[in-house]
């Protein structure tokens, strides 16, 4: 990481003791929030995706505090929500049945604690390295755990993986956790406290010298930290809160699978945490919301969904390496001197004909699909509920011009977009 | 005994001879741009493809010559529209736009050929056996892919080592700014170098694509133990690179022929109760399936012992 990237670090803590409800207003606020969730989206498929993102949220900001907050890149870490899981759900299966007086909601910590012994362990061999080479141990580590996966057949379930009964443990206050939404609230409180956590590691001593590791880890040696011990503990510590995650997903769905902490499963928290915005603590949320909304509604409509999210994620790293969170943040000023009216016009002006080049493009990508892949199915094929004749010229015609009229008038929307923002900032300087 | 010792270290050399193809370019990529290219066996598996393509139209020669060419046009575009447009974000962004285009170069390639492996097969002009050892015949195609990457090899220390190109490539390994003074298109350099590595990368798919399977997945099968070739050679050292292929060649292709596990070197296992139900699998395991993992157990274990990689001279 280098220094040119002016990362959005939180507020410093100031001075003078600040109210309680300015320090834990907005903790208050989301406890409200996630408790009200179920009553606004409550379907049995939202309050089911609410769970699943839950524990992404977990997943995508520990993950964070590699990427994002010491400026490690670990292609791996799936290992640790994978391997939390898999302790959870033994741990589970050893205590079901008996009598023994732990309940469900507990079991969490047993995930967390896995990935925090897990991540001392890996983290003692991958943190002697930085940069690229760190990138490529704890790459190297992802395929010894999960190639390892697929030999120890017993304890990882093989292909099948292995399966646990969450309403077989001792029952507290008369919850079973049979039914998804108090699931959904057990999920829903561990994540308030892990945000919460997380968030206070970002604001202590230890999580500021992480910061300086990624900035400048020369000058940390200068005033005599141990960088590698420094990314050694940020890295345990995430470890445990990947574990929590791992834990949570494990009793969510019941089964724990070696795909899910395949290279695959890191690479997914990747795209989430950056698509989000890793310079920003809420960055990972936005991005673990968004990302499994899209995941979820994208494989519905279409087989490539994948493709899609690389060319988003490459979009996002070209054009706006800080994420959404950071595109949000951009406004900030705006709102607070009341000049996003200026300025709001020319983003819906550059919005229409961005969506104009993604409908072309995506009809190029649906077309291509039809004819290489689902040739058995003929060239007939139906695009936003238009139907037509995938081998003739006319829809590829049209699907370029999209493309290329809509790229046009992007760049160019953009770059008024782009004129307005700056004129609306120094509007403000001038009085 | 000897036969099998025979034919897998032929085998070992000839798959360590193809990482090595790979892991040049990789190396010279990486110690020029300070970016490790995780794209770059997504690169080998489009060589492979093309090379199947062009195979079907034209013959397998026109394959080996164009499918490299169309990777390296392809490379170089990406360069020059891609990762020079990130390199201002950093390495990490740099690294993360290659790791995107491995997912979008996938899809694209499930999108075109599907996921099943394609008919790829070894041309009939190079389909009969080079020699028999003992009752074993040795497919000449492979002392063909031999014979390339070595040549490929040779050609490439001599570009580097002996003329005024690899003269201004070395230059502006250390000092670009420097070579940027007296003249050379240091951009220009960093183009064509990225294209140049990419297409070796192509010719492995290429030759690479009969011996092995030519599938969709053959860019993530690779991939990784691309990455522990570079990093227990030493990130930017093309000797370690060279000495880490081989040797990772050679330990896989042993670790397969030999088909023994613990169970069968010390009988049953002694232990008994709950722990043998567990350790029973790592008991009876053959060194066959653990051949997967073995590159990644020497990633660790050169990790420990020399972190920074068997040639390794910086500490980056």
């Amino acid at each position: 990481m280098s220094q040119k990237t002016d990362m959005k670090i939180p507020a410093l803590p100031s001075d003078k003791r600040s109210s309680f409800l300015a320090r834990f207003g907005i903790w208050i606020v989301a406890a409200i929030v996630l408790a009200g969730l179920p009553y606004v989206f409550s379907s049995g498929l939202a309050v089911s995706t609410m769970c699943m993102m839950g524990t992404m949220i977990i997943f995508a900001l520990s993950y964070n505090m590699l990427l994002g907050q010491t400026g490690l890149l670990s292609f791996g870490h799936a290992v640790f929500f994978g391997l939390g899981g898999f302790l959870t759900a033994w741990a589970m299966n050893a205590v079901a049945g008996t009598s023994s007086p732990v309940p469900l909601f507990l079991f969490p910590i047993m995930g967390g604690f896995t990935g925090l012994v897990f991540g001392i362990i890996f983290g003692a061999v991958s943190t002697k390295r930085s940069g690229t080479a760190f990138a490529m141990i704890t790459l190297g580590i992802a395929e010894l755990v999960s190639s390892s996966a697929l030999i120890l057949r017993h304890f990882f379930g093989g292909e099948e993986g292995i399966t646990l009964d969450r309403t077989d443990m001792v029952q507290v206050l008369g919850l079973s956790f049979g039914p998804q939404i108090q699931v959904y609230y057990l999920i829903a409180v561990w994540c308030l406290i892990s945000v919460a956590a997380m968030y206070a590691i970002t604001c202590t001593p230890f999580g500021r010298i992480c910061n300086a590791v990624r900035d400048n880890p020369e000058r940390v040696r200068f005033i005599g930290y141990n960088t590698q011990t420094v990314r050694f503990m940020a890295f345990s510590l995430s470890g445990l809160f990947a574990g929590i995650g791992g834990g949570l997903a494990a009793i969510n769905f019941e089964i724990m699978n070696s795909a899910q902490m395949g290279v695959g499963e890191s690479g997914a928290v990747i795209l989430m945490t950056y698509i989000g915005g890793i310079g920003n603590f809420a960055g990972p949320i936005i991005g673990a919301i968004v990302v499994t909304y899209l995941q979820l509604m994208l494989s519905d409509v279409t087989d490539v969904w994948q493709l899609y999210f690389g060319l988003l994620f490459i979009g996002m790293v070209m054009y706006a390496p800080r994420g959404l969170a950071g595109l949000l943040a951009l406004q900030q000023p705006l709102l607070q001197t009341r000049q996003l009216h200026h300025v709001a016009p020319y983003y819906i002006l550059a919005l229409l004909p961005g969506l104009v080049a993604i409908s072309g493009l995506s009809m190029v990508i649906e077309m291509t699909y039809q004819l290489a892949v689902k040739t058995a199915a003929g060239p007939a094929m139906v695009f936003f509920y238009i139907p037509f004749n995938a081998n003739s010229p006319l829809p590829w015609i049209i699907a370029v011009i999209l493309f290329a009229v809509g790229t046009w008038l992007f760049l160019r929307a953009a770059r008024l977009a782009g004129d307005a923002y700056s004129q609306a900032l120094a509007w403000r300087k001038l009085p | 005994m000897f036969e099998i010792l025979f034919i897998s270290t032929i085998n070992g050399v000839l798959y360590g001879m193809l990482l090595f193809l790979m892991a040049s370019g990789l190396t010279v990529i990486f110690s020029m741009m300070g970016v490790l290219n995780l794209a770059h066996a997504s690169f080998y598996m489009l060589g492979a493809f093309f090379g199947f393509e062009i195979t079907l139209h034209m013959g397998f020669w026109a394959g080996l010559v164009f499918a490299p060419l169309i990777v390296a046009g392809i490379g170089m575009v990406v360069e020059r529209y891609g990762l020079r447009h990130v390199h201002r974000h950093g390495h990490v962004a740099e690294l993360l736009f290659t790791f995107g285009l491995t997912f979008v170069i996938q899809e694209v390639v499930e999108m075109v050929w599907g996921k099943l492996p394609v008919d790829y097969r070894v041309p009939a002009s190079l389909d009969f056996s080079a020699f028999t050892v003992f009752a074993t015949t040795y497919p000449a195609f492979k002392i063909f892919a031999l014979l390339v990457s070595v040549v490929i090899f040779l050609a490439l220390l001599m570009v580097i080592r002996r003329t005024r190109i690899g003269l201004i490539v070395q230059a502006a390994l250390s000092h670009p700014d420097m070579v940027g003074m007296l003249g050379h298109n240091v951009d220009r350099v960093f183009m064509l170098v990225f294209g140049v590595g990419v297409a070796l990368a192509a010719v492995a798919g290429v030759i690479a694509g009969p011996v092995l399977v030519t599938q969709s997945n053959m860019a993530g099968l690779l991939g990784p133990i691309l990455f522990v070739v570079v990093v227990v050679g030493g990130l930017g050292s093309l000797g370690g690179a060279f000495v880490a292929s081989l040797l990772i060649g050679l330990v896989q292709t042993y670790a397969v022929a030999f088909n023994i596990s613990l169970a069968d070197v010390f009988g049953s296992s002694p232990l008994s109760g709950d722990v043998a139900f567990y350790l029973d699998d790592l008991w009876n395991v053959t060194v066959a399936q653990v051949a997967p993992i073995l590159p990644y157990l020497l990633l660790v274990l050169i990790l420990i012992f020399r972190p920074r990689g068997l040639m390794g001279t910086n500490n980056r």
